[in-house]
């Protein structure tokens, strides 16, 4: 579909790569610029206006699902999560616009940020357990009877965490704005009486942005569940 | 059968896989709102558990999904 097409802006190979500026790589960078404009070109006033209250909500609640999720040695990954979350909401919401690109349309853009994470976490569980890090696969207080067929299933699991992450978020953006295109041919098609349609157009963008911010959350609590996993194994 | 034909009918057959994470979802936040009209301070607590489920319901569905989008566009 047209919308999802991948066009070279600027033709740049290094070698036999291909490192081309994309539209793709454009709207990251759009993103990128409106999220630091959303946190850092307000006001700081100590009774916040509009556009700070929204960068300092976003900042309490991901900080508030930290806390949560992995307790208060889990502080020093705030920062990383934060700017995952903020780089995938705005790539989110930044898609919603017509006419613009949804980076994270594409399985590659998202695969690249869960094995990014799932690689962190992998690395930082044994840097910080040891081999003790094993015991994630071996849950405690398991009948030994049951322990082989039990270390396969989580073995698969740990390895199919960056496949679903990546795969949950590329496939609702996927399926969101092909659904909006589809409906969108409708009032085309109908003439005078797609007037029907384009109401539900309405609800239907409406639901895109509420799916585009869960789809962040989400994205960001699993992560922090990752990441939870290599901070303490022993569950 | 020709294979176009084929393929068609195999992406809407992998696009089933979505009624069960419909089923899932539902399931999920119903028990949820449940609990939490029984028992509303303890609803919040439950939030995060609440969203994890929802995201490991999903995923299940769309990995079909993600099926029927290879059968349409990637083959």
């Amino acid at each position: 579909m047209h919308q999802f097409e991948i066009k070279r802006l600027l033709h740049i190979k290094i070698g036999g790569l291909d490192a081309s500026f994309t539209n793709s790589s454009l709207w990251m960078v759009i993103g990128v610029i409106c999220v630091a404009l959303l946190l850092l070109g307000g006001s700081k006033k100590v009774i916040p206006g509009r556009l700070q209250s929204i960068g300092e909500l976003l900042f309490e609640f991901i900080s508030n699902m930290v806390r949560d999720t992995m307790g208060e040695d889990g502080r020093k990954f705030f920062p990383f999560i934060f700017t995952l979350f903020m780089f995938v909401l705005m790539s989110n919401m930044l898609g919603l616009v017509p006419y613009s690109f949804t980076v994270t349309s594409h399985i590659i853009v998202t695969f690249a940020l869960a094995i990014t994470v799932w690689l962190g976490a992998t690395m930082y569980g044994f840097y910080k357990n040891g081999l003790g890090y094993l015991k994630l696969f071996a849950p405690s207080g398991t009948p030994m009877v049951m322990l082989p067929l039990l270390v396969v299933i989580e073995i698969i699991s740990y390895f199919t965490r960056p496949i679903s992450l990546s795969v949950r978020l590329f496939a609702n953006m996927m399926a969101g704005h092909t659904m909006l295109k589809v409906f969108g041919a409708f009032v085309v098609a109908l003439g005078w009486a797609g007037i029907a349609p384009l109401a539900v157009m309405v609800g239907f963008t409406a639901l895109e942005l509420l799916v585009a911010f869960l789809q962040a959350f989400v994205f960001a609590i699993l992560s922090c569940m990752y990441i939870n996993d290599a901070l303490h194994p022993y569950h | 059968m020709e294979p176009e034909a084929a393929k068609l009918i195999g992406a809407g057959i992998a696009a089933v896989a979505m009624a069960g994470a419909g089923v899932g979802i539902g399931n999920i936040f119903g028990s949820y709102l449940q609990g939490a009209l029984r028992n509303p301070s303890a609803a919040d607590g439950q939030r995060t558990n609440l969203f994890i489920g929802f995201a490991l319901a999903e995923a299940t569905g769309l990995f079909g999904l993600l099926i029927s989008f290879i059968l349409l566009f990637g083959v």
